[in-house]
């Protein structure tokens, strides 16, 4: 009974996880300028990738490479954000101007 | 880059345990994936950080060029003496096993010291490279500055 109520729960990690990064690779497409991309990536990849790595923690049970598993995710945890960070800021010191209401830079398909 | 507080703090934390995993790598490569290559390449992207993110004037005084050169040279140096020991032992070159009385204590010994050799000479590569990189932007903007004066 245990098993197949961690068998779904895993199954249920593992698919939102992967819709998360769907989500993130269509927003990549289809977003209109620079920042929103940005957006787009830095947050859903990493709320997927932590989706997902917890599926996979949820599989391997209780041992050493569940651990090592762990330490992956707090690593993307600390450097998905920080190489977004980096990007926005890089390019508002280049001069790119987000897309607003009221205009900005063109987008660059 | 004194404003970038976030690369700043981040890099922090991170550049012990980068170094940290590349000294798991190299000297876990006897039982799990990894060796001397990858090892040496994990251990200069950690320096290659620290230059990126704290400049190259503090970056050098952390390893200093000098040294950066020599130990490329060591690293060929120590791979070829194993070889050659394994010669002078009574073996061919880069025979392991007549290193020690016991042969498999030996060939245990013998890839440790072949890959550290590997591991110094590819991280004090790819270190001395992206100083010599960054020696030739630093040049480069110098001289532009003095011809736009």
């Amino acid at each position: 009974m245990i098993e197949i109520v961690f068998l779904i729960l895993r199954d249920v990690c593992l698919f939102i996880g992967a819709l998360f990064v769907l989500v993130g690779s269509l927003g990549v497409l289809r977003f209109p300028d620079f920042f929103s991309r940005i957006h787009a990536t830095g947050i859903t990849e990493t709320v997927g990738i932590a989706f997902i790595f917890a599926g996979l923690i949820v599989e391997v049970g209780y041992s050493l490479t569940s651990l090592k598993l762990l330490i992956i995710l707090v690593f993307v945890f600390f450097t998905s954000p920080t190489s977004s960070h980096a990007l926005a800021k890089t390019a508002i010191h280049a001069g790119l101007v987000p897309l607003t209401h009221k205009g900005g830079n063109q987008p660059s398909n | 880059m004194q404003h970038h507080l976030v690369l700043n703090l981040v890099a922090k934390i991170l550049i012990p345990f980068i170094i940290l995993f590349a000294l798991y790598v190299q000297f876990h490569g006897d039982y799990g994936p990894g060796g001397g290559f990858q090892a040496g390449v994990i251990f200069g992207a950690g320096f290659i950080l620290y230059g990126i993110i704290f400049g190259k004037d503090l970056a050098v005084r952390v390893v200093p060029l000098p040294l950066v050169y020599c130990m490329t040279a060591v690293g060929v140096l120590l791979y070829t003496l194993v070889g050659v020991a394994g010669m002078l032992l009574g073996g061919e070159f880069l025979n392991y096993s007549v290193l020690l009385p016991d042969s498999i204590a030996g060939q245990h010994l013998g890839i440790l010291l072949i890959e550290l050799g590997v591991g110094i000479t590819v991280a004090s590569v790819m270190i001395s490279l992206f100083f010599s990189y960054a020696q030739y932007t630093h040049r480069d903007e110098q001289q532009s500055d003095n011809q736009d004066r």
